[in-house]
């Protein structure tokens, strides 16, 4: 069948402004990446070997084993590719596996990096290599049925016996029950298990265990190990997120992860030189978070803008042909500052990457000065785009009216994926009281007369303090809201000013003779206002940041447009700290409100093309709506027929209980 | 009130909690019997009693999934003397060692003690459910919460159902409906959508047979509270949908004609409005029926793709017939959308006729009861009669002749909105707010103060920002959603009298607030949901199924931002007719619900101290500034761009987003007041009204604080006088939290309603999580994934190890 594209979409492509291929090599990070990148999907689009199934019309069971299928191709596919790099390697798995989501893959992402991480030489030679072959398959064990984020909370304890050399692993309430980790359920042998080590009569905290957990060869739960799957979620089918407890379940000494602490035969506790080091995992995940909020935002958004092109509906002036949608002021207005906010993103997760991986040379070299604020950075980044992203999804969906509650729109897929984020590796309020703790204490610093860097250096220059009185004119009194720059100042002052209320007010709470947690809870609304105010800022600086670096002119246009969308959006949304602050006047934030809807004029030719830019492949977007060729209707009514639903013309259910019911009643 | 047996407004919750609990357990299938005790009681304990089961068992605790199997078929059961709820209890200890660290307190003692009493008490409904054993004992966590209410709970039951008589009532038809084992909602989570469609059929048959025994007629309130007992979840729907506008579109003798066909079920309808390309946009819906004089028959045809019916509810499978609305072309001319009755199925063997395409639209979020569907007509010929005739009529030569105004065809979306409010949406968010609360003061993480134990997690302030307000938010559209319900009843009868006065403002009414209450309950159910951690993500904690359900309510029955826009044109229309005629006489002839248009205003609110703020006709009248601020405002902008030439459609589509933030305004301005406003009547349960006036002055100002910028921007608030709401809010909060289990209490669902491991009475959150998983097909049924491709996987290493 000849594949004829949509004619409102294809009048949107030949309107746009600007070159949408040197957008994706910006995306991308080269051109080169690019490039690669579409190889590798090319080779899997090709491969007969790799069926793209319709995930939708299948039992949860069915997810699971297509999944598992999709993992054991991948490994040799990917051992056959020759492909290596760990980007390349998410590329090749995010086409593949569509959501994401594999059973085995806490075995690589988990289980061998924790190994990496805290395992001696010996033990990487014994267990890295079958575990990098899929000989052994891992898991990682921390969350438990009543622990979650607080990790020192967590119940299970490995008590060592010095007299067989042995830990004795055990689930002492059904509280510490191991619960939620990924690959448990159903799929792995073995699993690393975090617990409070014992011996010699202490507790030194949390430590991590090797625990085989099912016999080798037939798969069953060895004895004393408890292990199943934790049953339905909002999505994740193809997960088989599990629950482990162990009775009293005794381990090999060497089965303790030692390369920093370490138990000696005799039962000898040696701790480890430095707690810092094991930041690191947790910003690179992170940022790695960062990164997918952005792309299942994007995705979400080109969803959501081709379908608005193509749905024509109701009328602007009476007698005229309906419109698209996307001509409605009300459509751009639900959808544009989060095309906007996509590419914010997006910009956000590049720098976290880079920044990981700079700093990681500096640990490389002994140099951990700068991990506290990046890790507090990271906590706060985290938070504040997966909430912003979790909303923005839903919000696309909903702007597909009806048809986005159906499967076919692949956006209630994108949701139930993408919100688990906004829980896992850190809850969000959590890890924005996490960021505020390094503000509080950034601001004490600087009331105590020292100057801070990096990204909160603007408390030097909070008026309160006036340490350095010349810089008291770096506090701009007009704000121009024409200008990038001058947006990221005024978001700059409304961080300064939200972390100075939060601040106080916790003084405050303290002079009122409570203790100092008390206050800390008491403040905690502010606290994560402030952090959030501060992530806003650095999301905003970033972007305005990226514009200089942006060569062609008619790119760096559109995106300056998006810049000042995702910067005013947020100003007209937040206008109170705005107003509250006297960062800007009455008459600003009206003339904020007008922008805005200048700019959703501005944008609306080019946004089609903005979405393509993202170069997402149809089978990744999972979305009869999302379709590049626009041909919506035809293949929603073709794929409606699919459902199991109508297998037989009648259904049973009509013999068993419609046909008595008409009879009966 | 004789009629319900042992339940007397006196006795104490707990009492009440505590005898309820056996009557499920003698009716549920998850019956404990007393024979199977003492095997158990013998069995190895502590680390034995988890090796014994046998590898082929599974990993579960064998004692309640063996005595769950068995208990299902026995009839003898544990409702005996206490001491064989507590040989269970201590043998499951055994089983799970230190589920409860803490020393109980005295009082469990006492409920001990009252257990002795249960046989005499299995007539009551049940409200610690599905008999699990450990399910007898509440949790201290929980009890200490309910140790000392500042008010009496059940009291402020009867006050949101309306009367004593009625909270009685409704337990009555809980009792029923939840000691039928056929209506029992536990396997839903891990039924597929085919099964669930299934069950949905049954269960709506099985309800009528008991309605038809028990006499509950199709609109008594009887009916109402088994549709709330059980969720929802029967399919056939969209029958009552149908009968509704039936009743409004239809003439004298079409109602007595096809209302018995639907009532007896010799018919199964349903409501055919929504197309592939057409949602909202009545116009612009394709289906046409035209009238062919000749043989006295419209001709229904489906002229394009677009054109095919879709998401209708039960037409997928279920329905014979279908009320079909579209395009009337008579004698050549098109007159709009109008409704037809349209026979799909065969009456005989239910096969589509001739002409007729339908099918299931596939899988969405959520309502797998439901077989949405579609529906293509090609040329299918329905005699005259068929079409709805009580406000437009096409007489035998093609004459046609309008008896109502154009709004009239919206009539029957009125009625569904407003009873959709309350039947529907609010108790989603309800229910979201229970399980959330209450798994809130079980979870315990980390500590407050280093010397204490780990904190419940709603006495974080943040927890409790997150929470509360959803709370609030409940309570203010139960609220409103009755003082709609009221007016709507008032002005209902008129409009069927063809006084279509009042049509215009109960249309703005309810479309607003049905954008309103689905926006805030979808948001909050949500909101609950993430507040939940991870435990919220499964589906066991009730919560996603929450969430997907009432996020639907966002797009049906009218997508809201389209709802919200209609209330933005009757308010500039009103504010225009104000400005129009300054006189007396314009402030009654404006609507009630709009009078304030005209009212006298503040330019500055006159609050000194953060206590100001929590005076009802402070905040109401805050409100009233801000709406009104906007609502001129969307005037004048549109004003303006009309005077400078603009189209006056190209002006209205240019100005919407503007006028979107008044609708919203004017929408929550009429919540708060209308919430304030129904506290006044409490006066008699002074208790109960500060308790609910905390949560109206809540409502109020976290409003305020979401969107300062509105307040702060024509200098009505100051900045320093924000300040003061946000301090008011946060002491608000403090002062709620001791009521917050009282107050999700009083909304009074039942553990099987609720069907959450997270969200039930006793506050036995872990063990029925860990219960329930268990019987999750994929820990039942074998691992087919393993045998196929991780066996080959691991195979080459396994000489290795």
């Amino acid at each position: 069948m000849a594949v004829t594209m949509n004619e409102d979409l294809r009048r949107e492509r030949a309107s746009a402004s600007f070159n949408p291929e040197l957008l994706t090599h910006i995306l991308d990070g080269s051109p080169e990446n690019t490039r690669r990148r579409r190889e590798i999907e090319n080779l899997i689009l090709n491969d007969p070997d790799f069926k793209h199934e319709d995930l939708n019309f299948l039992t949860r069971s069915q997810r699971y084993e297509v999944a598992v299928r999709k993992s054991a191709t991948l490994v040799k596919k990917i051992r056959e590719f020759g492909i290596s790099d760990p980007d390349e390697i998410m590329w090749f798995k995010k086409l593949h596996m569509i959501n994401f989501v594999e059973p085995v893959g806490l075995n690589f992402s988990m289980f061998i990096s924790t190994l990496l991480n805290q395992g001696t030489t010996a033990q990487n030679e014994k267990w890295l290599l079958p575990a990098q072959g899929l000989q052994i398959i891992g898991t990682y064990a921390q969350t438990e049925l009543g622990h979650g984020t607080h990790l020192r909370g967590l119940e299970t304890t490995a008590t060592y016996d010095p007299e067989t050399q042995e830990f004795v692993l055990n689930s002492p309430t059904v509280t510490s029950i191991k619960w939620w980790p990924g690959g448990l359920g159903k799929t792995s042998n073995h699993a690393i298990v975090l617990a409070q080590l014992y011996t010699q009569g202490k507790c030194y905290g949390l430590h991590a265990f090797i625990v085989p957990i099912r016999e080798i060869g037939t798969h069953k739960p060895l004895p004393g190990i408890t292990v199943g799957d934790i049953g339905p979620k909002f999505g994740y089918d193809e997960m088989d997120n599990g629950y482990l407890k162990m009775d009293h379940y005794r381990i090999p000494r060497e089965n303790m992860l030692m390369k920093h602490a370490q138990v000696k035969p005799d039962g000898t506790y040696v701790k480890p030189v430095s707690n810092k080091l094991t930041y690191g995992t947790m910003v690179f995940i992170r940022s790695f978070l960062v990164g997918e909020a952005a792309r299942s935002l994007a995705k979400a958004c080109t969803i959501a803008i081709r379908y608005s092109a193509v749905r024509h509906q109701s009328e602007i002036k009476p007698g005229e042909p309906e419109p698209q949608i996307l001509d409605f002021q009300t459509q751009q207005y639900k959808l544009f500052p989060l095309l906007a906010t996509a590419y914010a993103f997006h910009f956000v997760g590049a720098y976290m990457k880079e920044t990981y991986h700079r700093i990681n040379e500096d640990i490389g070299q002994g140099d951990l000065s700068e991990l506290p604020e990046l890790h507090a950075l990271t906590a706060g980044l985290k938070a504040f785009t997966s909430w912003t992203t979790n909303a923005a999804i839903e919000a696309c969906r909903m702007a597909c009216g009806g048809h986005g509650y159906s499967h076919c729109s692949g956006l209630p897929n994108i949701y139930v994926t993408f919100t688990p984020t906004c829980t896992f590796e850190g809850e969000n309020t959590v890890m924005m009281l996490q960021t505020a703790r390094f503000l509080m204490k950034s601001y004490d610093q600087v009331h105590s007369g020292k100057l801070v860097c990096g990204m909160v250096s603007y408390l030097n220059d909070l008026p309160s303090q006036r340490i350095q009185p010349q810089q008291v004119a770096v506090w701009p009194t007009v704000v121009d809201i024409n200008s990038p720059h001058s947006l990221t100042e005024a978001y700059r002052l409304r961080a300064a000013r939200l972390v100075e209320i939060a601040a106080k007010n916790l003084q405050t709470e303290v002079s009122h003779r409570k203790s100092k947690e008390v206050a800390w809870n008491l403040t905690s609304v502010d606290l994560v206002r402030a952090s959030e105010a501060h992530c806003h800022y650095v999301t905003v600086k970033l972007f305005s940041e990226q514009l200089l670096k942006i060569q062609d002119k008619p790119t760096q246009a559109v995106l300056r447009n998006l810049c000042l969308l995702y910067s005013l959006y947020g100003i007209s949304q937040k206008a109170g700290d705005f107003l509250q602050e006297n960062i800007l006047t009455d008459s600003q934030i009206t003339q904020v409100h007008q922008r805005i809807k200048e700019l959703l004029t501005v944008i609306r030719p080019d946004a089609v093309t903005l979405v393509d830019a993202f170069d997402f492949q149809d089978v990744s977007l999972g979305s009869v709506l999302g379709r590049y060729d626009g041909n919506v209707y035809e293949n929603l009514f073709e794929w409606a027929k699919n459902s199991p639903l109508n297998k037989d013309e009648v259904h049973e259910s009509f013999y068993k209980h419609l046909k008595p019911l008409q009879s009966k009643l | 009130m004789p009629a319900l047996g042992p339940r007397s407004p006196g006795r104490s919750r707990m009492e009440r909690h505590v005898h309820r609990a056996p009557s499920v357990c003698l009716a549920g299938p998850g019956t404990i019997t007393v024979q199977e005790l003492p095997v158990k009681v013998k069995a190895p304990q502590g680390r034995a009693a988890w090796l014994a089961q046998s590898p082929r068992e599974g990993s579960c605790p064998g004692l309640w999934h063996t005595s769950r199997r068995r208990g299902a078929r026995k009839k003898q059961t544990c409702a005996r003397p206490s001491r064989s709820g507590w040989c269970v209890t201590a043998a499951q200890a055994a089983v799970l060692p230190n589920a409860r660290p803490k020393p109980r307190p005295q009082k469990s003692r006492r409920s001990c003690r009252e257990k002795r009493q249960i046989p005499a008490r299995m007539d009551s409904p049940a409200r610690v459910s599905m008999g699990d054993a450990w399910s007898w004992q509440v949790h201290p966590d929980m009890e200490s919460e309910r140790r000392q209410p500042s008010f009496d709970v059940e009291r402020l039951t009867n006050i949101l159902d309306g009367g004593a008589e009625n909270t009685a009532l409704r337990r009555k038809v809980e009792s029923v409906i939840h000691s039928d084992p056929v209506f029992s909602l536990k396997d839903n989570y891990f039924m597929s959508q085919n099964e669930r469609y299934e069950a949905g059929v049954k269960k709506k048959f099985h309800l009528h047979m008991i309605a038809q025994r028990l006499g509950w007629s199709e609109h008594s309130r009887e009916f109402r509270y088994a549709f709330r007992a059980l969720t929802g979840d029967l399919a056939l729907g969209l029958h009552h949908i149908f009968l509704k506008s039936l009743q409004s579109l239809g003439s004298e003798e079409q109602i007595a004609k096809w209302a018995p066909l639907c009532n007896e079920f010799r018919i199964i309808a349903t409501y055919a409005q929504t197309e592939l390309g057409h949602g909202t946009y009545l116009q612009g819906l394709e289906t046409e029926a035209t009238y062919d004089a000749d043989t006295q028959e419209f001709v229904m045809h489906s002229p394009t793709l677009t054109a095919t019916k879709w998401w209708p509810g039960d037409l997928g499978r279920s329905a014979t017939h279908a009320l079909v609305l579209a395009q009337l072309i008579c004698s050549g001319a098109r007159q709009g959308m109008h409704a037809f009755i349209v026979p799909i199925r065969s009456l005989q063997d239910h096969t589509l006729l001739p002409g007729v395409t339908a099918g299931d639209i596939g899988p969405k979020m959520d309502f797998e009861y439901t077989d949405n569907g579609f529906l293509q007509l090609d040329h299918v010929r329905i005699p005259r009669e068929n079409m709805l005739s009580r406000f437009a009529q096409v007489l035998p030569d093609g004459t046609y002749i309008k008896l109502g105004t154009a709004q009239s065809n919206y009539l029957s979306m009125v009625v569904v909105r407003v009873s959709l409010l309350l039947d529907e949406i609010n108790p989603l968010l309800e229910k979201a707010c229970i399980i959330a609360i209450r798994y809130s003061v079980i979870r315990r993480q980390s500590r407050l103060r280093p010397s204490d134990p780990e904190a419940k997690v709603l006495d974080y302030q943040t927890q409790q920002h997150k929470l509360f307000p959803q709370l609030a938010t409940a309570y203010a559209f139960h609220f409103m959603g009755t003082s709609l319900q009221e007016f709507f009843e008032e002005s209902y009868s008129a409009i069927l009298d063809r006084d279509f006065s009042l049509l215009p403002e109960l249309h703005a009414l309810s479309s607003g607030l049905k954008a309103m209450v689905s926006e805030f309950c979808t948001q909050g159910a949500e909101l609950c949901r993430r507040a939940c951690g991870g435990h919220g993500y499964s589906k066991l904690s009730g919560l996603p199924s929450l969430v997907s359900r009432v996020t639907a309510s966002c797009t049906y029955e009218g997508e809201n931002t389209v709802l919200y826009l209609q209330v933005a044109r009757f308010l500039v229309k009103s504010y225009l007719q104000a400005q129009a005629s300054p006189g007396s006489t314009s402030k009654t002839s404006l609507p009630q619900s709009v009078a304030y248009l005209t009212a006298p205003d503040l330019a500055k609110c006159p609050a000194r101290r953060a206590a100001d703020f929590l005076h009802p006709e402070l905040y109401t009248r805050a409100w009233a500034h801000v709406a009104v601020r906007l609502i001129k405002d969307s005037a004048h902008h549109l004003q303006t761009r009309l005077q400078s030439g603009a189209d006056e459609h190209e002006a209205w589509n240019q100005t919407t987003v503007i006028h979107l933030q008044a609708a919203k305004a004017h929408c929550y301005y009429i919540t708060v007041k209308g919430f304030a406003e129904a506290l006044q009547k409490l006066d008699h349960e002074p208790a109960i009204q500060q308790a609910l006036q905390r949560l109206c002055d809540l409502f109020a100002l976290h409003g305020i604080l979401s969107t300062a910028g509105d307040f702060l921007q024509d200098g009505f608030l100051s900045g320093a006088q924000v300040d003061m709401v946000r301090s008011a809010y946060l002491d608000l909060l403090f002062l709620i939290r001791k009521d917050a289990i009282s107050l999700t209490d009083a909304f009074d669902f039942t553990d099987q309603c609720l069907n959450s491991a997270l969200g039930c009475y006793d506050g036995n959150v872990y063990e029925r999580l860990f219960y329930w998983a268990q019987k999750s097909p994929t820990n039942t049924q074998g691992n087919p994934a393993y045998q196929k491709y991780l066996r080959p996987l691991l195979q080459s290493w396994r000489s290795k190890l």
